[in-house]
C-alpha cells in the first residue's frame, strides 16, 4: 500500500500576509443614488470604524487559498465513508447544470412568468419525490435536513392543535439510535422528548414503545433503516401503535439511499418525510451553506404546508399562497434553487431503473466491507448478528480498546494516515466505541479493499505499536490537536477578533 | 510532567475468595488468612501500572511506601517517587496517613487499588479536593468511583492525565459487612468524589458540539424541570439522597441534606433525614410522589443508601407516582435500573419499563430489573 501524504504549508492565516495599502480588486465609485440610500441607514446600526480585514494582492489570496485546498480532504480526492452523514460523489455535470446562466441569474421576485422553466423544475422534482417516497405532496422550501425536521414538527403541532390536542399531546417519541438533531427538533417545537431503548437486534423494543406511547403523544420519529443500518421489520406493528394512539408518524430520510426503488416510506405508513438531498441525490453536502430538506406529507396533511407551494394548473406554473392550515415560511422565498437543480439533473440522468441499483450498490458495498471488516481482529458489528445490513454498518472496537488501549477515536485518526476520510465515530451511542461506515455507491472495489488493508493494518498496529496509532494522525496536514484547550471557554478561538483579544491581549473597539 | 498518587490496599478483596464479602476489621483478615486467601490487589494493581505505561508516555508517580504501591511499581519496573513508609502489616490508618501527603505533593490524580472501604477511607481525607480514580480489587464495590477494570482504569487516568477528561460526582457507598455476612444488604451512602469519566462514550457526533455535558448544568437543567412542569401544589414529595435531587430543593431556595431523604412540600422542604416512621408519618392521608435518582454505578434506584423509602413507604404512595431523574452521564453507563426493595413481591412490581427525566423536556426509558 502506498504511503499517504497530505500536502503540508506552513500557511498563516490571511491576516498576517500581506501590507497595508495593498488590494486586489478595485471598487467602482459609488453613485449618488446609492449613496442617499446609504444615508437612510439608521445611525446606530452603522459602523463607526472601518472593518479590519486583510489588505492583500490578488497572488497573495490565489496562493493562499490554493494551499489550503492542497490541504483539504473532500469527496473528490479520497474515500468518505462517513456513516450517517453520507457524502456520495457529486457527478460534475450536475455542477455544470447549475451553473447555467438561466439557473445563476434568476431573481426571487421576477414575475412568474419569467421564472416557468424554474418553477417546472420545482414542480417535477416534487412530483419525482413523491413517486419516490410514497407521499402526496412536497415543500422544497427547507435549507438543510434539520430545518426539514423542525418543518414536520410544526406540521405534528399544526395538526394537533386544529384537533383540538396539543395541550394533551406534548410528547415526541425517539428511539435511542435516532439521529441527534431528531430530539433537538422535536425540542424546538415545543415537545417533551421521550427517549425508547433498542433491543439486542438492534431495532426498536416495542415493549419499551408501548410503555412510552399514550394520550400525550404527539408523534413518532424514526429513520428506516435505522443508524446501525438496519431495517425496522416490525415497522407495520410500530405503525399501528402510534396511529392508534392518535400520533403521527415522521420519517427522518437520512437513510432513503438504502431503499430507492425498493420500499417506500408512504407505504411504511408514515406521515411526513424529510430528505436530506445530499445523502441521496448527489448535492453538495451543506455543512451551514446552502442544503435542502425538503418535507412531503401524506394526503390528510397536505394543507399544513409551508407556503409557497408549487402547483400546475395546465397550462402555466405558479406559486400558491393558498393554503389553510399552513405553518407560514421555513425560510426566505422558495427553496435553495441551486441544491434542487443539481438534484433534478441527477433524478433525470440515472432514471428509475438507475436510482434503484444505486440502492442495490451502495447496500452491497456496505455489506462487502462490514464482512470483511469483522474479521479483523479487534472490530465486530454488534446488534442483530448475522443480519444483513443495509447502506451503512456500525463497528465497534470496544475489544481491540480493552485488548490495546486503541479506541475507535484513535482507528479514526489514524485511518486519516492511510488517505481514508474518518468514519463518523462514537454514534450511535448505544454502541460502545462505534465506528459508522457507509461507504455509498460511489467508491469502487478497489476502493473498498484499500479500505480494508488499512483496518487491518491498523488493527495490526494496535497490537503491535500502539503508540503509533495513538499519536495519530502522521501524514496529514495537522496533525493532532489538544482537544481540551481547543474546546475550552477560555482558549476557544473561533475567529480572528477572538484570537486576537484572547492571545495578543489586544483590546477590541467594537 | 503530571503527577499521579498511587496507593493500593494490599488486602483488599481477600475476604471476598473466601466467602467473607469484605475484608473490613483485623479479625476478617486473619479469618480470611487462615482461610487461604490469597492476595488480589497487589496483582490488579501491576496490571494497571503495565497498562499505564503501555499507553502513557510520561508520568511522575507517586506510589505509596512499601506493600501500598512500591513494590507494585518496581515490579514492573515502573519509575516511581515513595511516598511515606512501608510497613509489613497495613490498616485503614495507613490508607489516610499517605493520602494526606499526598495532597500536599499536589497530584492531578489519585489512583488507588480496593473496594468500598478503601474508598471511604481515601474520601475522609481528599473528599472533593482532588480527582480520584478507583480500580476495583475489593470484594464490595457499591460505589461509582471504581472504572470497569484495571485495564479501563488505565485507559481513563491516561486519557485524563494526558488530554483531560470531565469530572462528575460520584457516589462512595459501602454496605454494613456484619449485616451483608448475615445475608442482609444494607448499603449507605457515605458521600461523593470527583471522578473523570470518558465522555466519548455518551457523545453523539451528531449533537450539537458546544452542548455542555456539565454534570451540573444538566441537575440544574432537570431540577428546572422538575419545578416548572412536574411539582404539583399540596403533594408530598420524598426527596431521596443525591446530588441531582438536592438541585432541585438548591434551585427552591431550599436546604436539603445530601445523604438523607427530606420531604418537600410546596416547594418548601417540611422535615429533612427522615427515616421510615417519619415519612410514613408525614404522609398519612396525603397525596405523595417519591423523586429519586439512581445511586452508586450499579443504577439501583431503591435498596442502595436510600432504605428509608421502605417497601411499606413506596406501596402508599403507589408505584405509578415514582419520578426517577438522573443525569444523562450516569444514565448512559447503565444498561438498566435495578430494585431491591427487600420485599421480593414489591421488586416484582417495580420491574417494567420507567420514565426517567434526563434534561429539560427530555426522559428516556428504562429497563427496571
Amino acid at each position: 500500500m502506498g504511503e499517504f501524504r497530505q500536502a503540508r504549508w506552513s500557511e498563516p492565516l490571511i491576516f498576517s500576509i500581506g501590507a497595508s495599502g495593498r488590494k486586489g480588486y478595485s471598487f467602482p465609485s459609488i453613485k449618488d443614488t446609492s449613496k442617499s440610500a446609504l444615508c437612510e441607514i439608521p445611525e446606530n446600526l452603522r459602523r463607526r470604524r472601518l472593518p479590519d480585514l486583510p489588505e492583500v494582492s490578488e497572488v497573495e489570496v490565489v496562493k493562499h487559498f490554493t494551499r489550503l485546498s492542497q490541504m483539504n480532504f473532500g469527496v473528490d480526492n479520497g474515500l468518505y465513508p462517513l456513516g450517517s452523514c453520507t457524502m456520495k460523489y457529486n457527478p460534475k455535470m450536475n455542477d455544470a447544470i447549475a451553473s447555467l446562466d438561466e439557473v445563476r441569474w434568476i431573481h426571487p421576485l421576477q414575475p412568474e412568468e419569467t421564472l416557468q422553466g424554474m418553477l417546472e423544475v420545482m414542480y417535477k422534482l416534487g412530483l419525482w419525490l413523491c413517486e419516490i417516497t410514497g407521499m402526496h405532496k412536497f415543500s422544497l422550501q427547507p435549507a438543510a435536513g434539520a430545518n426539514g425536521e423542525f418543518t414536520g414538527i410544526l406540521i405534528i403541532r399544526a395538526y394537533h392543535r386544529i384537533r383540538g390536542e396539543l395541550e394533551k399531546r406534548r410528547e415526541i417519541i425517539v428511539p435511542d439510535s435516532a439521529h441527534g438533531t431528531n430530539p433537538a427538533s422535536a425540542s424546538m417545537g415545543g415537545f417533551e422528548v421521550v427517549t425508547v431503548p433498542s433491543d439486542e437486534s438492534g431495532c426498536i423494543d416495542i415493549e419499551a414503545l408501548k410503555e412510552a406511547v399514550s394520550q400525550r403523544t404527539a408523534g413518532l420519529m424514526l429513520t428506516n433503516p435505522n443508524t446501525l443500518g438496519i431495517f425496522e421489520e416490525r415497522i407495520r406493528e410500530i405503525e399501528e401503535i402510534i396511529h392508534d394512539s392518535g400520533g403521527l408518524l415522521y420519517y427522518d430520510g437520512a437513510n432513503m439511499n438504502a431503499i430507492l426503488g425498493k420500499t417506500r416510506p408512504g407505504d411504511m405508513g408514515f406521515d411526513i418525510v424529510h430528505l436530506n438531498l445530499h445523502k441521496t441525490f448527489s448535492t453538495p453536502h451543506g455543512g451551514g451553506g446552502p442544503g435542502a430538506g425538503p418535507v412531503g406529507v401524506k394526503e390528510h396533511l397536505k394543507d399544513f404546508l409551508p407556503v409557497p407551494l408549487v402547483e400546475y394548473d395546465g397550462k402555466k406554473y405558479y406559486l400558491n399562497y393558498d393554503v389553510p392550515h399552513s405553518i407560514g415560511k421555513v425560510k426566505g422565498f422558495y427553496c435553495n434553487f441551486d441544491v434542487l437543480v443539481r438534484a433534478f439533473a441527477y433524478i433525470l440522468t440515472v432514471g428509475a431503473e438507475g436510482l434503484k441499483s444505486i440502492s442495490e450498490i451502495s447496500v452491497l458495498n456496505a455489506n462487502y466491507l462490514a464482512s470483511k471488516i469483522s474479521d479483523i481482529r479487534g472490530f465486530e458489528v454488534p446488534y442483530g448478528r448475522g443480519k444483513p445490513r443495509k447502506h451503512e454498518f456500525v463497528v465497534s472496537c470496544s475489544r481491540l480498546r480493552s485488548e490495546t488501549g486503541i479506541s475507535a477515536k484513535n482507528v479514526a485518526k489514524r485511518l486519516l494516515d492511510y488517505g481514508v476520510h474518518a468514519p463518523t465515530i462514537y454514534f450511535p451511542p448505544i454502541v460502545d466505541e462505534a465506528l459508522m461506515i457507509e461507504p455509498t455507491e460511489s467508491a469502487s472495489i478497489e476502493e473498498l479493499d484499500e479500505f480494508v488493508r488499512a483496518m487491518e493494518a491498523i488493527s495490526k498496529e494496535a497490537y503491535e505499536n500502539p503508540e503509533k496509532v495513538l499519536k495519530a494522525p502522521h501524514n496529514t496536514s495537522v496533525g493532532p490537536i489538544d482537544e481540551v484547550k481547543a474546546s475550552h471557554p477560555r482558549t476557544l478561538c473561533l475567529s480572528w477578533r477572538m484570537y486576537k483579544r484572547k492571545f495578543m491581549k489586544e483590546s477590541v473597539k467594537p | 510532567m503530571k503527577k499521579l498518587g498511587f496507593i493500593v490496599n494490599p488486602i483488599a478483596g481477600m475476604g471476598g475468595a473466601v466467602g467473607l464479602k469484605g475484608t473490613d476489621g483485623e479479625e476478617t483478615l486473619r479469618k480470611a488468612i487462615a482461610l487461604g486467601a490469597k492476595p488480589i490487589a497487589p496483582v490488579r494493581a501491576k496490571i494497571f501500572l503495565s497498562h499505564l505505561k503501555k499507553i502513557l508516555g510520561e508520568v511522575h508517580l507517586l506510589a505509596a511506601a512499601g506493600k501500598m504501591g512500591e513494590e507494585e511499581a518496581k515490579e514492573i519496573r515502573f519509575e516511581c517517587t515513595t511516598i511515606g513508609e512501608a510497613k509489613d502489616e497495613t490498616s485503614p490508618n495507613d490508607t489516610k496517613k499517605v493520602a494526606k501527603m499526598m495532597v500536599k505533593e499536589k497530584m492531578n490524580l489519585l489512583v488507588f487499588c480496593g473496594g468500598d472501604g478503601t474508598a471511604r477511607d481515601i474520601m475522609d481525607v481528599i473528599g472533593l479536593k482532588l480527582p480520584v480514580l478507583g480500580v476495583p480489587t475489593g470484594v464490595k464495590m457499591h460505589s461509582a468511583v471504581f472504572a470497569l477494570n484495571p485495564e479501563a482504569a488505565a485507559y481513563v487516568a491516561a486519557k485524563f492525565l494526558s488530554s483531560g477528561l470531565p469530572l462528575r460526582e460520584a457516589e462512595v457507598m459501602d454496605v454494613d459487612e456484619e449485616a451483608f455476612r448475615q445475608g442482609r444488604l444494607s448499603a449507605k451512602l457515605y458521600g461523593y468524589m470527583l471522578v473523570p469519566y470518558e465522555a466519548e462514550y455518551i457523545q453523539g457526533v451528531k449533537m450539537p458540539s458546544f452542548r455542555s455535558r456539565s454534570e451540573l448544568r444538566n441537575q440544574a437543567a432537570i431540577a428546572v424541570y422538575v419545578i416548572e412542569k412536574v411539582l404539583q401544589p399540596d403533594v408530598i414529595y420524598i426527596l431521596g439522597p443525591g446530588t441531582t435531587t438536592r438541585t432541585i430543593a438548591d434551585l427552591l431556595d431550599q436546604k436539603k441534606t445530601l445523604l438523607g431523604v427530606d420531604l418537600l412540600l410546596n416547594k418548601k422542604i417540611i422535615a429533612k433525614d427522615v427515616n421510615e416512621k417519619e415519612i410514613l408519618k408525614h404522609i398519612e392521608g396525603r397525596k405523595a410522589k417519591i423523586i429519586v435518582t439512581p445511586i452508586g454505578g450499579q443504577g439501583f434506584i431503591f435498596g442502595r443508601g436510600n432504605q428509608q423509602i421502605s417497601p411499606d413507604v413506596i406501596r402508599k404512595v403507589g408505584v405509578r407516582n415514582i419520578i426517577v431523574i438522573s443525569t444523562r452521564g450516569k444514565i448512559e453507563n447503565l444498561k438498566d435500573l435495578r430494585v431491591d426493595t427487600g420485599d421480593p413481591q414489591l421488586d416484582e412490581e417495580l420491574r417494567g419499563e420507567i420514565e426517567v427525566i434526563v434534561d429539560y423536556n427530555q426522559k428516556v426509558i428504562m429497563p427496571v430489573r
